[in-house]
């Protein structure tokens, strides 16, 4: 069974076309990035697939379900594009943060008290944040806050995990560790990861399958393969807003 | 503060000031991280045309405000969503409103133009103990529903977007927060006046958030602000003979200076500024 499957996928911001004719599969332990040029459709197809915008055309499901008919929003953990751009003074602490998620979930919204606390602080254990769980949020580093957010998608135990460009703005040490905890639940624990990225050194280092977009799909299957296709030639050749990555 | 405490009318203002202010500071913590803070305004104002109805009409005031506030909260999100307007233009708008409709009610009666001025001003200290059962039970249930979706306006308002791709419904709690935000300003009228209560919302909430380091501790803050204002404006009311809606607003003031500065000096503490 596909995760998620888009098909047939088409959204438009008022008349301007942005996704075009889109048909998308996440399957069980991939580890799959979207590239493409800025402006090609990347953070819309992703909210497509998570059900925040609407398709003009085609449909979408998860976990064999039509986007309509599916509740268990747990089982998806995502963490949005600039989710570090935070209040510095909201007040809330790591462990806080984390506990949003947990208590906002249908399916565990009832995980409160000692049950809910320990889930929480496995969840920052998992990152390596549990003893920064007092701490504000705003007072925490743009790399401590963003395993501060992958503790709070993990929280809920989700399947699927969707990163929009979860590096902006984080240090290439930091940044290191980061994908290699990714790699970590991909391979260990068996989380499917859809990832968005610039970065053409993370795609060839640490990601199965690639989806290359520009309104439509250009490419779509394993990264080996795309390693070897021209649109990858053509892409390295052009630059392309891809940046190389050295590890 | 016990013998004045034996006094009925002191005993019914305490408890519903004590009520109608936590609910508005819980609120109020809320409201300001989501940059709604002149909602407050804007609902009191437009409570204002409410009040003048019912006075109009000879119906209970507070209840024509409570289904004129909710009715104008509601009116402002569908401007916001509809219109695509911003929050504080669709709350500009109404509030202008409110104060016009107020102003034509009171001068085609002029006859009720003394109540107005209590519902205007405020007077807690002659709270009737149907009013205070009335607040008390709204306060409560304001509370309630606020406990109840605690977790899920938490993250809401942290992060509208991980929190609406994580299931949670925010356009019903966008709804949810303004119809609980109306209720608690109409409330609110009766503690501080419709002039002075978004002073209830916005200032102890501010105070707290001064000290904050975790969610919790804001609302703990904000709430005990909002108690020790009561409690600290009535008793400065009886002795100094001055209106009590003020003195509760000043001591919130003076509580948020307190803190500001606590703060600022627990900032140059560990920075290492003067």
């Amino acid at each position: 069974m596909d995760l998620i499957a888009l098909r047939g996928v088409t959204f438009g911001y008022d008349v301007a076309p942005v996704l075009m004719d889109i048909d998308l599969t996440l399957r069980e332990g991939d580890f799959l990035a979207i590239i493409g040029p800025n402006g090609s459709g990347k953070t819309t197809l992703v909210k497509v697939a998570l059900g925040l915008l609407k398709p003009a055309a085609g449909t979408v499901e998860i976990f064999g379900r039509p986007i309509g008919e599916f509740s268990d929003w747990g089982k998806i953990g995502y963490i949005p594009q600039k989710a570090t751009h935070i209040d510095p003074f909201f007040p809330a602490s790591a462990e806080e943060v984390v506990a949003m998620a947990l208590l906002s979930s249908r399916k565990t919204g009832l995980a409160s008290g000692r049950e809910g606390r320990d889930r929480v602080l496995k969840a920052l254990g998992e990152v390596g944040m549990a003893e920064y769980r007092k701490w504000p949020i705003g007072r925490l580093s743009g790399g401590q806050q963003q395993r501060v957010f992958i503790a709070r998608a993990l929280v809920t135990a989700p399947r699927v995990l969707v990163l929009d460009e979860p590096t902006t703005g984080v240090d290439g040490v930091t940044q290191t560790a980061f994908y290699d905890l990714l790699d970590r639940l991909n391979q260990r624990e068996g989380l499917a990861i859809v990832l968005i990225t610039h970065d053409i050194g993370i795609v060839n280092k640490h990601v199965t399958r690639v989806a290359c977009l520009n309104q439509r799909l250009v490419y779509h299957g394993s990264h080996e393969e795309f390693c070897r296709s021209d649109v990858f030639r053509d892409m390295v050749s052009r630059g392309d807003h891809l940046v190389s990555h050295e590890h | 503060m016990d013998a004045l405490l034996s006094y009925g009318f002191l005993q019914r203002a305490f408890l519903a000031g004590v009520f109608i202010a936590v609910a508005c500071a819980v609120l109020g913590i809320f409201l300001i991280l989501r940059k709604d803070a002149m909602i407050g305004h804007g609902l009191s104002h437009i409570a204002f045309a409410g009040v003048a109805l019912g006075l109009f009409l000879n119906v209970l005031p507070l209840a024509a405000a409570l289904v004129v506030a909710a009715a104008a909260a509601v009116a402002v999100m569908k401007l916001k969503d509809k219109a695509g307007l911003h929050g504080d233009t669709a709350i500009g708008i109404f509030s202008s409103l409110g104060l016009a409709l107020g102003v034509l009610l009171a001068s085609m009666a002029r006859s009720f133009n003394v109540e107005l001025m209590s519902y205007l001003f405020g007077d807690i200290l002659a709270i009737e103990p149907v009013e205070v059962g009335l607040a008390v039970a709204l306060a409560a249930a304001v509370l309630l529903a606020v406990g109840l979706n605690y977790a899920k306006l938490q993250f809401m308002t942290f992060d509208r977007e991980s929190a609406k791709a994580a299931g949670v419904k925010v356009g019903r709690l966008d709804m949810l927060l303004m119809v609980l935000t109306a209720v608690t300003i109409v409330l609110g009228m009766k503690v501080a006046g419709i002039l002075l209560v978004a002073g209830l919302v916005v200032i102890p909430a501010a105070a707290g958030l001064q000290v904050a380091t975790s969610f919790r501790m804001a609302v703990r803050a904000a709430t005990a602000v909002a108690v020790l204002s009561v409690a600290g404006g009535l008793a400065l009311s009886l002795a100094l003979n001055i209106p009590a809606s003020a003195a509760i607003i000043l001591i919130c003031f003076s509580a948020f200076v307190a803190l500001a500065l606590a703060k600022g000096r627990k900032r140059g503490l560990r920075t290492g500024e003067k």
